[in-house]
């Protein structure tokens, strides 16, 4: 048996809710609901289930997915030893034993094929099958199972089938309103208010030009990552253009346009 | 009289209108009616088919009556319903008597692309005058001779024009003429190099008069500050400053969008001290007064000018500028020294109240004070107001009324005998970054509520088509009683009519150069045959290579990889496409800064696509719609999932027209139905349009788009992914709530040929 503890998170995570979704998430574990959270990249999607995991006092299992995954790396394989072979749980199958909350994070990026290794799991049955062990596993009571997914990929490759859609609760996430998106920031890194407000300002400017040339507005990720090099002495000017203008976009009109912002917020 | 027959009754009469007997104007006539009938009003086509009646008996052979048929259609366009008809005909005239007849279509030819240059009419008559000038000045000049001679410069100058104007503004375009003139005017030959743009000094002229920061230029720059800063994107405007010598224009906007000047040189103010000066470059010249003008759209409210002397108004119109300011640049506290650097500081005490009326000088002072906390003033009376503005300020935004009280008092309260003297100061009092504020006041007296009716005879009815097939009928969400209502939608569909194929074969040859760049792209899609697929633990068969170091290894006691297998992929894209298009009557509009229509434009980009799509091989249909009422949504097949791209379809295809409106959730639902009887694993459809769902017989904008909304998550259910390109720069407004994230708005439509299949690819990549 895997150690419980290990996966637990300990220290309390800052989280501030948007609306009543915490309490709509309880009730969804209450009553052991698959969940879905869909947002765009960097809203606070993670950090969420990180939140609530530490709330209801479970176990959480993060697995970050990619192209290559295959349904071992999920469930687990065999390993070759000197004197034989042994079995290894992946870590689906270590949460379903240790009933753990299993996030799959950024599932549309695993391969179709992986991804219904979880069908099993999200209905009444509740159960893993092993079929290269020969074991069915019966999820532990405690057991839920979390994915999330950005529905800005605006790929319909990477969208997720109907019938893997429709096993999970959802939860809408986007980025936060601009007071709440001040809170955050001024939390999280502990720079003030004003200058915090001021970068959500920035941060607006971008998710205006959406559709005319930007595909993804500026994240609260990165807006935080703007906020933390202000704090450690980086000209906001300068930590401006670095963490929020340069990763999104190489259109000359619109970064002059950003930067232009940037020069009239802070002066 | 000709025997010319049209069917449509009137169609007859504009063609008897027209009299005419050449040939080659009956060839296109019809097209160039469509296109009228799109953009002209009943009125208008009558002055419309006059000119041209006029224009035709020159004497000068078709091509006059061909350039203006032509090009009329597209000025209009530009320019809104307030052409310039009759300045461009008495001009056509006086190049008519004078030996300049052969000008007449070079300068014809030069209309649609001038006046797309400048929106504006204002801007086509200095345009006009301009040539008229050059024309005066340079005509039968010749040394000894009397006025027989044509100018030479003149048709050289139309060759041109559509490029200077890409260059230069108004005021530059002036100035180059003038130099050609003054120094060319008695040498035909060096007249003719200068104004076709071939001797040195021609271009050195061109170089020095290309200064400032050109609207044209800038043009998406200031569209992005609009919507990225302020959430407050309008049609641009330009106009010339280089024209009235007695009352420079001064920006404004009204309900056909904001006028800015078309070109701004860099600001510098000396500052004598420090030894360098500030600048404020062009573009942020450009973006004080779009700030100006958001900050009175976002906090002004009109006021009743008749309650007002001139005198308050003037006060009023300060304060209230000063208050949006100050507004704007609690937003953005960078905007200070933007409005600072550019407002004038007139010096205290340069106006003698002795002599001269210096009311505006007191109030620019006291407009400079009110924004710049570093002025220099210290009158008290004017500290005492500072104060006092700053104080309703700081209680939140105040408003046009308070601040218009408090203008008033200032009126009373500086009140000069002398104030209503004629010699007025104007020194230093003119902030040229402002509005004229029109927009602040309200005339009791006059009310002339403007009406837009829409003329039912304006519009080309179609003949109805052949109706081959039994209707089908559709539901329609009412959002208000969040209901269906059963089968409300009678949708017929057809075979698209057929044209000509090579028309397509042609718009393909014409983007070659685009089409072998998408193919590198297309190539890296397009599923192999075969692909093996290595390491997997689980495998069709075992894969030597690795197996053998696997087990070497094992031998040697380290960890051996377990994936020793390998297997085969056959195509991995199981896809199937729908492309629907909006076939609704905006589609005949041209594209601004085109010679193209919405229509002709799609039809390259949907050519384009399909000869993509058919290249990575996946199933895809193309159809189209357009409605007239709910009783009658017309659904066109242009090509069919089985059918190849060929020449069938492609003369579908080449007849692709465009009418009426955009009833697009029974089209959706439509399309779906077909699509989703296709095997595969993704269905994807594509919906392609230019404007908000709209029928007639829904007055409720709200209706049709949230049945739209709703028939896109039906689709959702049925598995099938709905993406939107819109054409339509205002569909922020709605888009978002039809197709959620999944849209792309093209900004530029006369890159859609590349976009559409480049999103496609992005799509399904
Ligand atoms: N509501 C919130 N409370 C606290 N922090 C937040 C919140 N929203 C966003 N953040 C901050 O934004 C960062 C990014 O959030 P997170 O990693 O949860 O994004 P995500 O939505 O999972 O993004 P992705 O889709 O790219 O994985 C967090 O590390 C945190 O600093
Ligand atoms: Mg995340």
């Amino acid at each position: 048996m895997t150690d419980k503890t290990q996966y637990k998170v300990h220290k309390e995570p800052y989280y501030q809710p948007q609306g009543n979704e915490v309490a709509l998430y309880e009730a969804a574990y209450r009553n052991r609901l698959p969940v879905m959270v869909k947002g765009p990249t960097g809203c606070g999607k993670s950090r969420f289930i990180e939140y609530m995991a530490w709330k209801l006092d479970k176990p959480l299992i993060t697995v970050a997915c990619n192209e290559d995954m295959t349904a071992s790396d999920l469930v687990g394989r065999y390993l070759l030893e000197a004197n034989g072979t042994r079995w290894l749980d992946g870590p689906l199958t270590t949460a379903a034993r240790i009933g753990a909350i299993c996030y799959l994070d950024e599932i549309v990026e695993a391969r179709q094929d992986t991804t219904v290794v979880i069908h099993p799991l999200t209905d009444h049955r509740r159960t893993l099958p092993l079929d290269k062990k020969g074991e069915l596993i019966e999820a532990h009571p405690d057991f839920q199972l979390v994915i999330s997914y950005n529905p800005g990929y605006q790929s319909l490759m990477k969208d997720l089938k109907q019938s893997t859609k429709q096993r999970f609760t959802g939860f809408d996430f986007d980025y936060p309103d601009a007071q709440l998106e001040t809170t955050i920031l001024a939390k999280e890194t502990g720079l003030d208010a004003a200058t915090a407000g001021k970068l959500v300002k920035i941060g607006q400017t971008a998710r205006n030009l959406k559709g005319h040339g930007l595909d993804e507005g500026i994240s609260t990720r990165l807006l935080v990552y703007a906020a933390t090099l202000i704090k450690d002495g980086v000209n906001p000017v300068e930590a401006c253009q670095m963490a929020l203008v340069r990763p999104i976009t190489d259109d000359a009109d619109i970064r002059e346009t950003l930067d232009h912002a940037i020069d009239v917020t802070f002066v | 009289m000709t025997k010319t027959e049209y069917q449509h009754p009137l169609m007859q009469a504009y063609w008897v209108q027209l009299d005419t007997r050449f040939a080659q104007v009956e060839e296109v006539f019809e097209d160039v009616m469509a296109e009228a009938l799109a953009v002209l009003s009943r009125e208008d086509i009558h002055h419309f088919l006059d000119a041209a009646r006029v224009i035709g008996k020159l004497g000068r052979g078709v091509e006059p009556m061909l350039a203006f048929l032509e090009e009329w259609p597209s000025v209009v366009k530009a320019l809104g319903e307030e052409a310039v008809l009759t300045d461009v005909m008495a001009f056509v005239m006086r190049m008519q008597k004078s030996p300049n007849g052969k000008a007449i279509t070079p300068f014809l030819q030069t209309l649609a692309p001038v006046a797309r240059k400048q929106h504006s009419r204002e801007q086509m008559r200095h345009y006009i005058e301009i040539a008229d000038d050059l024309m005066a000045r340079t005509t039968g000049s010749i040394h000894g001779h009397h006025t027989t001679f044509p100018s030479p410069g003149l048709p050289e100058f139309f060759q041109q024009a559509p490029f200077l104007f890409s260059q230069l503004s108004m005021g530059g375009v002036r100035n180059w003429v003038d130099y050609g003139v003054r120094n060319y005017r008695t040498h035909p030959e060096r007249q003719t190099d200068y104004f076709s743009l071939q001797s040195a000094d021609a271009r050195a002229v061109l170089q020095r008069e290309r200064h400032g920061t050109l609207f044209a230029d800038v043009e998406r720059k200031l569209d992005l500050y609009l919507r990225g800063l302020w959430r407050d994107p309008d049609q641009l405007v330009p106009y010339s400053t280089a024209f009235d010598e007695l009352r420079k224009p001064v920006p404004y906007y009204d309900r056909l969008g904001m006028r800015v000047p078309d070109v701004f040189d860099d600001f510098i103010l000396p500052l004598p001290l420090a030894g360098e000066g500030v600048k404020i470059s062009g573009l942020d010249r450009y973006r004080a007064v779009l700030a100006h003008m958001v900050g009175h759209r976002r906090w002004s409210r009109p006021m009743v000018a008749d309650n007002y002397s001139p005198f308050q108004r003037m006060a009023v119109e300060f304060f209230e500028d000063c208050r949006v300011e100050n507004l704007l640049i609690r937003e953005y506290p960078g905007l200070r020294r933007i409005f600072v650097a550019l407002h004038p500081k007139p010096v205290e005490g340069a106006c003698d109240p002795e002599t001269t009326s210096c009311l505006r000088h007191r109030l620019a002072m006291l407009s400079r004070a009110l924004i710049d906390p570093e002025h220099p003033y210290g009158d008290p009376q004017l500290l005492d107001f500072v104060r006092r503005f700053h104080d309703l300020l700081a209680k939140g935004e105040s408003s046009s009324r308070e601040i218009a009280d408090l203008a008033l008092h200032y009126v009373a309260r500086t009140r000069l005998q002398s104030d209503q003297f004629a010699k007025v100061w104007f020194d230093d009092t003119v902030i040229d970054y402002r509005d004229d504020n029109r927009h602040l006041w309200q005339y009791i007296e006059d009310s002339d509520d403007e009406e837009f009716f829409d003329d039912p005879d304006k519009k080309l009815k179609k003949e109805s088509e052949v109706q081959s097939l039994p209707p089908r009928h559709y539901p329609e969400w009412d959002y208000h009683s969040q209901t269906y209502r059963p089968d409300w939608v009678s949708l017929y569909e057809h075979l698209h009519p057929k044209g000509n194929p090579a028309d397509i074969d042609r718009l393909l040859q014409k983007h070659d150069a685009l089409a072998k760049r998408l193919k590198r792209i297309l190539d890296l899609l397009k599923p192999q045959d075969k692909v093996r697929i290595r390491y997997q633990e689980e495998g069709s068969e075992l894969d030597l290579d690795v197996a053998i170091r696997s087990l070497i290894d094992f031998k040697g006691g380290a960890n051996p990889d377990p994936r020793i297998n390998m297997s085969h992929k056959t195509s991995g894209r199981n896809l199937a496409v729908s492309l629907l298009l909006d076939l609704s009557e905006s589609l005949n509009e041209k594209v601004a800064g085109s010679e193209q229509t919405i229509l002709e434009l799609s039809q390259e980009a949907v050519s384009l696509l399909a000869w993509a799509i058919e290249r990575l091989g996946d199933p895809f249909a193309i159809g189209g719609f357009y409605s007239n009422t709910r009783h009658d949504v017309r659904f066109v097949h242009i090509k069919g999932y089985g059918e190849p791209f060929n020449d069938e379809v492609k003369s579908r295809m080449a007849a692709m027209q465009a009418g009426w409106s955009t009833r697009m959730g029974a089209a959706l639902r439509h399309a779906a139905h077909y699509l989703e009887a296709r095997p595969a694993d993704k269905k994807l459809l594509l919906v392609l349009t230019d404007g908000q769902p709209a029928d007639v017989d829904s007055p409720d904008e709200r209706l049709l788009i949230e049945d739209a909304r709703r028939a896109v998550k039906e689709l959702d259910q049925q598995g099938i992914f709905t993406y939107c390109i819109n054409l339509d720069p205002k569909a922020d407004e709605y888009v978002s709530d039809i197709f959620g994230h999944r849209y792309s708005v093209i900004d530029n439509i006369q890159r859609l040929p590349e976009r559409l299949p480049e999103l496609f690819m992005a799509l399904t990549k």
